[in-house]
């Protein structure tokens, strides 16, 4: 019986190898000079492609075949099963250490890692707001923004230029940020909300693309593909530090704004704000007969990831003390989206996980760093098919219920 | 229409309907509907399949707009509003709540946070008051949670609070909708087919339980259902509705006698 | 006026091109409801398939009017192969996910193929042989009208009198449409469904990859990314005709085409991507249905 299905799988593996073989045959192996008119043939990587292809095609046929089952089954069971590990992670008594843990580690590390790593740790967690922030909006509410690198270019552009045109510093430009990054959510939220799923995701990527091209080719405002450099780094009561205190520096800053950010959206997830946004991701129809008013909460959610987007912003430009428009392209809005797919949907624990895995296993494995994108799109599809709720499960709180009053 | 509000403005009516009509483009899916509901009263809007009931539900509760007529509602109070046209959350604000023929919960919430969802618009914690977490919030928050197991508990699904609603049997899915509408503290609850795919037993419990709610809660019930014996035996009142027009209505014993409703469910010839 | 007909011409071959490839979205999204997002890709891919043979021919030395007829006819089979396996891996398994799942899912694939193109083949621009030729007769038009325009309008124009042809009078035509109205009265009628998703993906990468071959051929030269920025335009073109209908695309297309000519030729050639996102923006917040689409109503 197993062994048949082995065989059986075998052979399924085989035939999609073949397939994909010959699919990949051309663009895999010939390449062409058309001005010398000459042909490279590289035939080792039919080879390469064939065996990689019978292995995946093996692992995706079982995994295929386990989820269905799985799927078939879960259907009779009314009693959810939680994993041991999240049953674990969510028990406060052993999460609050953890995370006390983790937040010292967190404080500890410049000081035992080199400036090269502190700066990696910083990018990263970068990604982990804008990993957060999105989920607000893709997570819980269920709006698919595609354009959401715009609000990030809404911060970087807003401090690169108060800094350039009127010396204001990081702090001061910090807080406009976050408003401009909320005027931004509002201006661009209000005419896509009452777009359905895919529509929206269509319109913000349209609108993303506005922003970076209007950036690009108005030079007068934004400099155009040059860019602005020399931006200030954060100001520390006019002191004058060397560049690697500054990376330290920095790495403070952002280890303040992502423990700010996971409070934020840890208590909104569970508050009568987070769950109208759930509510709303659920279904529209069901969520406004109910009284909710699916406008105001869809642009809370809009506005709310925008903020964040924009304060991470100026984040990035203080940081890098120079932007121009190619860092703010769809490949960037596709990343953080990976990102919120990969670590789940609504789970801030999730995004978390998700943010630290594809921002540092390619900076860590060289090797890997080439394939990057390919990794990441190949991670969106196999996600989708294998383990929609992500790494993760986002996960509802359990209410204790104050049996004395309801009686 | 002034004069016309004025003349039903008595504690006589809950929900008035005028002359509702309904086009989707040249299909007349309602015509002129006439329609009331009297506080405390339970009426039943029976029909064919396809005779515009679940539509004439959208329209008065604002997910469409009536082509033609007025539908006035009666808050316990305030003044009278007219909903046709209004926006559907605001509709439920009013007072009017509604459950759906396909059950349409928020599959990966549980219970009792499906409940909770009926209390939105009674309470008013924003993003500031959800992260600062003042002792205001806790306070509404702890209410929410206590009012809406208390609902759970009179549908008879408080052991199934922290369930995924996705993982709930059939009938109570259709019992947690209704939960979540009283959660809202309607005035005049809206029931499209609660019985459907119920067997006799659950049925009979359920026609219980709208009893039983009625009685609590002060609650008007104008319900759609296919289920005759638990129309009959429940209904103050029945409207019978055939290729969206009322062809009769009066008392279950009136209406079984109609011989034009006879004719609409039996599907007797003219000529027969 | 010479001005004039050359926008009108420029603008008729660039949005035949949009037409050719919204049509793809626009069959796809009207049988499954999903904004295949992969299928700009399909197009490049087109393209890179079509330059491979080019390439190979070239150094072998054929003529170019017969490389042209091979390049078009292996593009258009491996195309379609691709379209037919993208289908399979990354939508297929979502028949009945979460409405944004399988368009997450398309995201992803359309970043894996393009990286797939770039790291096996390359980053760079590539150059495209010159694989039509100047016609003689042509020459009294030449001020408005070259020859690689008019290819590109004629070539579109058999092909989409073919697809109509199809759809209209042949059994699997008719069993796409059907379950484009009605995918559950299709499967009970005995419409094999997943045949006809496949076949509608299948013809919707030929389309798109007649088209990668012709721009190839006309812009003369390609990379990894043009897929991206064609497939949008495409898009746009496909929701300005009205999604999910068939002369709605090639209208999308050819007003596209147009706009964008007379726009770039009149006013500034800056903004000319401002210009088409500005218009996908627009069309779907205020006319989502499109030019020739229908509104429907909400079901509850």
């Amino acid at each position: 019986m197993v062994a048949a299905n082995i065989i059986k799988h075998l052979k399924g593996a085989l035939i999609a190898s073949i397939w994909l073989a010959f699919l990949t045959l051309p663009i895999m192996v010939i390449r062409v000079d058309t001005v010398e008119k000459t042909v490279t043939w590289r035939w080792m990587h039919l080879a390469y492609m064939a065996v990689g292809s019978f292995v995946l095609a093996f692992i995706w046929n079982i995994f295929l075949e386990r989820r269905d089952r799985g799927q078939a089954k879960k259907a009779l069971e009314t009693v959810e099963r939680v994993s041991a590990l999240s049953q674990f992670l969510s028990d406060p008594r052993f999460a609050r250490p953890l995370m006390a843990f983790g937040f010292l580690v967190a404080a500890a590390f410049p000081w035992f890692f080199s400036m090269y790593q502190t700066n990696i740790l910083v990018s990263a967690l970068i990604y982990v707001v804008l990993g957060l922030g999105l989920n607000i909006t893709v997570g819980l509410a269920g709006l698919l923004d595609l354009g959401y690198v715009a609000f990030y270019a809404v911060g970087a552009y807003t401090y690169a230029l108060l800094n350039y045109h009127f010396h204001l510093g990081f702090w001061a430009v910090l807080p406009m940020g976050a408003v401009m990054g909320a005027f931004f959510g509002i201006l661009l939220g209000f005419p896509v909300l009452r777009l359905r799923g895919d529509y929206l995701a269509i319109v913000t990527l349209g609108f993303g693309q506005i922003i970076r091209l209007v950036l690009e080719n108005w030079s007068a405002f934004s400099f155009g593909p040059s860019g602005i450099s020399n931006i200030d780094r954060p100001g520390l009561f006019g002191i004058t530090y060397s560049v690697e205190q500054a990376t330290t520096y920095m790495y403070y800053i952002m280890l303040a704004l992502v423990v700010l950010t996971i409070f934020v959206t840890a208590r909104l997830k569970d508050s009568r704000i987070g769950r109208a946004w759930l509510a709303l991701r659920e279904d529209e129809i069901a969520c406004q007969a109910m009284g909710i008013d699916n406008t105001r909460a869809k642009l809370m959610a809009f506005a709310l990831g925008a903020t964040l987007a924009s304060l991470m912003g100026v984040v990035f430009a203080a940081k890098t003390t120079f932007i121009n428009p190619a860092s703010f392209t769809f490949m960037e809005s596709a990343m953080i989206l990976a990102i919120v797919v990969l670590g789940g949907m609504g789970s801030v624990l999730g995004v978390i996980l998700g943010a630290f895995m594809l921002m540092l296993l390619p900076e860590y494995l060289r090797a890997f760093s080439e394939y990057r994108m390919l990794i990441f799109g190949a991670t969106m599809v196999l996600i989708m098919v294998f383990r929609p709720q992500g790494l993760v499960r986002a996960k509802r709180k359990v209410y204790k219920i104050n049996t004395e009053a309801a009686g | 229409m002034a004069q016309n509000m004025n003349e039903l403005n008595n504690q006589n009516t809950v929900l008035s309907v005028r002359n509702v009509s309904m086009n989707f483009g040249g299909l007349r899916a309602l015509s002129e509907v006439d329609l009331d509901v009297h506080p405390g009263e339970v009426v039943a809007l029976i029909g064919p399949n396809g005779a515009g009931k679940t539509t004439f539900f959208n329209c008065i509760t604002g997910i469409y707009t009536p082509t033609e007529g007025v539908v006035t509602a009666y808050p316990k109070t305030g003044k009278p509003r007219r909903i046709n046209g209004m926006r559907t959350n605001l509709v439920c604000e009013l007072g009017m709540a509604r459950t759906f023929q396909n059950i349409r919960l928020f599959p990966s919430m549980t219970a009792l946070e499906n409940v909770m969802i009926g209390r939105h618009c009674r309470t008013k914690t924003g993003i500031l008051g959800a992260v600062l977490r003042g002792s205001g919030t806790r306070r509404e928050e702890q209410e929410v949670v206590d009012k809406s197991y208390e609902m759970l508990t009179k549908v008879g699904l408080e052991k199934l609070a922290n369930e995924y609603s996705r993982n709930l049997p059939y009938g109570a899915q259709r019992r947690l909708e209704i939960a979540r509408a009283l959660a809202t503290e309607p005035f005049l609850l809206l029931l499209d087919e609660p019985a459907a795919g119920m067997n006799p037993q659950e049925t009979e419990e359920l026609k219980q339980m709208v009893i039983r709610i009625r009685e609590e809660f002060k609650v008007s019930v104008l319900l759609i259902e296919h289920d005759m014996k638990m129309v009959m035996s429940l209904s103050d009142r029945i409207y019978v509705m055939e290729y969206g027009r009322i062809i009769s209505t009066g008392t279950p014993k009136e209406v079984s006698e109609d011989p034009q409703v006879i004719r609409a469910y039996l599907g007797e010839d003219d000529d027969a | 006026m010479e001005y004039f007909l050359q926008l009108f011409f420029g603008g008729l071959s660039r949005g035949s091109v949009y037409a050719l490839i919204a049509l793809g979205y626009t069959m796809v999204y009207g049988i499954i409801e999903l904004i295949n997002f992969a299928h700009g890709e399909i197009y490049m891919i087109g393209a890179f398939m079509g330059l491979i043979v080019a390439g190979v021919l070239t150094a072998l030395g054929w003529p170019a009017l017969s490389i042209l007829a091979i390049a078009l006819v292996v593009s258009v089979l491996y195309s379609a192969a691709y379209g037919y396996t993208v289908e399979k891996i990354a939508y297929k398994p979502l028949r009945n996910a979460p409405r944004l799942a399988p368009l997450i899912s398309a995201i992803g694939m359309s970043i894996l193929l393009q990286n797939y193109i770039m790291l096996a083949q390359t980053p760079d621009f590539l150059p495209f042989p010159r694989l039509i030729p100047e016609l003689e007769f042509m020459d009294r038009f030449s001020n408005y009208l070259g020859t690689s325009d008019m290819f590109i309008i004629v070539t579109s124009l058999v092909v989409m009198i073919a697809l109509t042809f199809f759809i209209k009078f042949t059994r699997m035509g008719k069993a796409m449409r059907a379950t484009a109205q009605n995918r559950k009265m299709a499967m009970l009628v005995g419409v094999n469904v997943d045949q006809v998703i496949s076949a509608t993906f299948v013809i919707g990468s030929s389309l798109a990859a007649v088209g990668g071959v012709l721009i190839g051929a006309h812009v003369g030269q390609i990379n990894f990314a043009i897929g991206f920025l064609a497939g949008i335009k495409a898009f746009t073109a496909a929701v300005l005709g009205g999604i999910g209908s068939i002369p709605g695309a090639v209208l999308g297309g050819l007003v596209l085409g147009w706009a964008e000519s007379f726009a770039t030729g009149y006013v500034s050639s800056d903004y000319e991507d401002v210009f088409a996102f500005l218009l996908l923006v627009v069309i779907l917040i205020f006319r989502p249905a499109g030019l020739l689409g229908k509104q429907r109503a909400q079901k509850v």
